[in-house]
């Protein structure tokens, strides 16, 4: 079983916990000659594919190295620019290392409001009355979980698909919302959560679900 | 098993067509604003889907589940997008949905001469043929016809 990660939003819509348990490192490296015949978008913050894929690069990935050198931003490691770096034929063959992008912590904050509205406009739209929100929402590379307690906090476990119990795990960790992070006397509500605590154990959970299951764990 | 309603949009968000079986709540909007909700909404976990996502996504989003309803979704190559909303048990939603592209859409609106692409479908041959269809799918249940 991989749990991908979890994360806490709170009842105004805010990230207040997230936590990246297993996140897989997806890299591709290949050598290629002049002209390179990927379109790149150079960016200075980064350079990323902007058109074509070839052998598992895709649109979206980033330039993390050049002939084994790190990229910076738009920069390499030893100060020469990127750009300049892969338009000048004379350097070719060049050996480019590209990995999917990882996400930023305002990234997760601005994705963990953005499951706000969606979790609110599934209930609008139900087709039945007295519909919840989002429970489960799946897609061919992972299932997303989502456990709202009654007080509007929402536990959101995002793990490969076709798992089964990961109610269990959502309960289970809400227990441990309530044990470690709300009886904490420094801890205040809707403020993010920094507990040491409470991060111990969700990882002692998370691992214990990840070898045996969730089948172990008392109700 | 409940089908409760169907929304096909093209790919530039406008709905093509929409029909309901069991639906026993209204949203409360007019069914044009309805359908901008569902696309807009639809849009949003597409790209909230693909920034998630641990993996390059090939089709991204299948379907997602509240406790009274499931959501179904099937986009074609050409950015056609059927949606189905089902009870929540109802398994293989994703083979029948490709079924009424294949053998309902195709059959009787792209190959129908009257009809422009871009436009709603008002076919009658449609309707009759896509209701038959979804009324004797495994899903659709005995009990309700």
């Amino acid at each position: 079983m991989i749990i991908y990660g979890v994360y806490i939003v709170s009842k105004s819509g805010g990230l207040i916990f997230n936590l990246d348990n297993n996140v897989p490192r997806i890299e591709h490296e290949k050598t290629f000659t002049y002209p390179l015949d990927l379109m790149l978008d150079y960016n200075p913050k980064k350079v990323s594919v902007a058109f074509n894929r070839k052998d598992g690069i895709n649109v979206g990935h980033v330039l993390v190295a050049v002939n084994g050198t790190q990229v910076n931003g738009a920069t390499l490691e030893d100060g020469r620019d990127v750009k300049e770096v892969l338009e000048n034929a004379e350097n070719y063959p060049l050996n480019l290392k590209f990995s999917r992008p990882k996400m930023t912590t305002n990234e997760k904050i601005f994705l963990a409001s953005m499951f706000y509205p969606l979790f609110a406009i599934a209930s609008q739209l139900s087709p039945e009355p007295k519909s919840s929100g989002i429970e489960t929402l799946e897609t061919d590379s992972f299932t997303l979980h989502c456990f709202q307690t009654l007080t509007g906090v929402k536990f959101i476990v995002i793990s490969e698909t076709g798992l089964s119990g990961m109610d269990i795990l959502l309960r289970k960790i809400y227990e441990l919302y309530s044990d470690y992070a709300l009886k904490n006397p420094f801890y205040s509500l809707e403020m993010p959560i920094r507990c040491e605590l409470f991060d111990n154990k969700l990882q002692a959970l998370l691992d214990l679900v990840e070898k045996t299951g969730t089948l172990n764990l008392d109700k | 098993m409940k089908v409760f309603n169907l929304y096909i949009f093209d790919k530039y968000g406008t709905l093509m067509y929409y029909a309901e079986w069991n639906r026993t709540k209204k949203s409360g909007l007019t069914q044009e604003e309805e359908a901008k909700l569902t696309y807009g909404m639809l849009s949003s976990i597409k790209s909230f889907v693909n920034k998630l996502s641990p993996h390059d996504p090939r089709e991204g989003f299948l379907y997602y589940k509240t406790n009274k309803y499931a959501l179904h979704y099937l986009e074609t190559p050409s950015g056609l997008k059927f949606v189905l909303n089902t009870d929540t048990n109802a398994t293989n939603v994703k083979e029948l949905l490709q079924q009424v592209y294949s053998k309902i859409w195709v059959e009787y609106v792209v190959r129908d001469p009257l009809w422009t692409p871009g436009t709603p479908v008002t076919s009658e041959l449609f309707q009759t043929k896509l209701d038959e269809f979804i009324k004797q799918s495994p899903i659709f249940g005995l009990r309700n016809i």
